[in-house]
């Protein structure tokens, strides 16, 4: 018993006198950290998702204050959030261009044929190094959510095999642009309403034969709208450093034959439609 | 002589990561760059001296005394006690050498609150204390021991900046490769084996 009782009271005074030694210290050697750090870090999103090239919120804020970055650096923060940190530091707020993920592929179940069936691990990087993946198309979306699962914010959902971005949720802070094996996912202007949903070079010819929803190359889009679209191969794509991005009127004008050409919101309902319609 | 023996079976024999498997966390994770690899060697040989140093006085004076010429021995205390006294050693170091040296603060940083509660910390308080050694042996046997983790350390990260530049076949990227030279690393400092 003596012993029990021995072991609590030093445990008890130890801790007393090891806490009230931290406590004396911590007071006589405090040093003034700079509060405006305290402040960004606060009005910051503090998702920690590493968008902006630091290794996290606090870090960024250490950086704003130090007047490395500017406040507009921060992908995720909305243009209300950049410029009350930048009232409150009294500085620019800077240049934000607010940039949203797309995943460039519309080959889904539907419209893309499967060459085997891959029953391995459940992920784009797997697949892909056994045989290129199932798909028959080598540039298309893999469909295991490799992509999803690295988005901090949930703004990927997988619809019947294929990634899409629900630009509304997406931050812009390009953790998806890294995983995927195939590369197809690109930050385009937030206002980039219309983007091409296939990143094949391959023959028109040979993409028809498995995907229905291949870009052929015809050229139509650069027609319709002059200067807006560049081709790589057979491959449209909408030149996102022009002055100007396509409209979303664009897509009724030029009447893409494959379909491939489309809206952001158009690609999302015709990729539900998809899903069930397969599952009917 | 006897501190010859001390250093050369800590350093190299009884080396903490590579024959104790002691530290094994911050040995894979802060060995990517040789620059964070010394970073934290400087934390680990100075936590680790002022621990062994002062868990060895407690071990020492503190676990066991003679109350009316009944002695008590605290022992079974000791990984209780070891672990607040390196906490708020390390916390209370932290706080001095913010105010007191900035720059030792700044290239300590992060490191000295990570590995308070380290293993190969906790494992130098622990064997100095098997071992019954007086403070001073335990102090020069804490610093040894921090001493041969960055020697592993060093070692470790230099190999895999060297492994960066090479061409690794894709299935062992990574981890796997990093797992495969720290064990090839290990299997030569078994030739130490026996040493001393």
């Amino acid at each position: 018993m003596s012993m029990v009782l021995t072991a609590v009271i030093l445990m008890a005074v130890f801790g007393a006198v090891l806490g009230a030694v931290i406590g004396i210290f911590a007071r006589y050697f405090r040093v003034e950290s700079d509060a405006r750090v305290e402040l960004v870090t606060e009005l910051l999103p503090n998702a920690n998702c590493g968008g902006c090239g630091k290794a996290g919120c606090a870090d960024f804020a250490k950086a704003v204050v130090a007047g490395e970055l500017p406040p507009g650096g921060c992908p995720v923060s909305s243009r209300e959030t950049v410029s009350a940190i930048a009232r409150a530091l009294g500085i620019e707020a800077g240049e934000v261009e607010s940039k949203v993920a797309v995943v460039l592929c519309s080959g889904d179940d539907a419209s893309t044929r499967e060459k085997v069936l891959y029953n391995g691990v459940n992920d784009c990087v797997s697949a892909s190094l056994v045989a290129g993946g199932p798909k028959n198309c080598a540039y298309g979306c893999l469909g295991f959510s490799s992509c999803a699962r690295a988005c901090p914010f949930g703004a990927i959902e997988m619809v019947n095999s294929l990634a899409v971005v629900h630009s509304e949720l997406c931050v812009g802070c390009g953790k998806c642009v890294d995983v995927c094996p195939r590369h197809l996912i690109k930050l385009v202007p937030a206002n980039a309403e219309v983007n091409v949903y296939c990143s094949s070079p391959a023959k028109g010819v040979e993409k028809k034969a498995y995907c229905a929803s291949g870009c052929i190359g015809c050229r139509k889009c650069g027609k319709a709208a002059e200067g807006k679209f560049v081709f790589n191969g057979f491959c449209a794509s909408v030149d996102y450093n022009a002055a100007e991005l396509p409209g979303s009127d664009v897509v009724e004008k030029s009447n893409c034959p494959s379909g491939c050409l489309r809206t952001r919101q158009g690609h999302l309902e015709k990729e539900y439609a998809e899903r069930d319609g397969v599952t009917k | 002589m006897k501190y010859l023996e001390l250093a050369v079976g800590s350093v190299l024999v009884y080396n903490f990561v590579l024959s104790r498997f002691l530290g094994i966390c911050p040995f894979l994770g802060v060995s990517k760059r040789l620059g964070t690899a010394m970073g934290m060697s400087g934390a680990v040989i100075f936590v680790m001296t002022l621990a062994s140093c002062c868990t060895a006085a407690v071990q020492r004076y503190l676990l066991r005394f003679n109350i009316g010429g009944k002695e008590i021995r605290l022992d079974f205390l000791q990984i209780l006690v070891f672990i607040l006294v390196i906490a708020a050693l390390v916390q209370l170091v932290e706080i001095i050498l913010q105010k007191v040296s900035p720059a030792l603060y700044k290239a300590l940083g992060i490191y000295l609150p990570l590995i308070t509660t380290n293993c190969a910390v906790m494992g130098a308080a622990t064997l100095n204390a098997k071992a019954e050694r007086s403070v001073l042996d335990s102090t020069l046997f804490g610093f040894f021991s921090g001493v041969g983790f960055a020697l592993a350390l060093l070692l470790f990260a230099s190999l895999r900046e060297r492994l960066e530049l090479s061409e690794v076949p894709r299935f062992l990227q990574g981890t796997s490769i990093a797992l495969i030279t720290a064990g090839i690393l290990a299997m030569a400092f078994s030739g130490f084996a026996g040493f001393c």
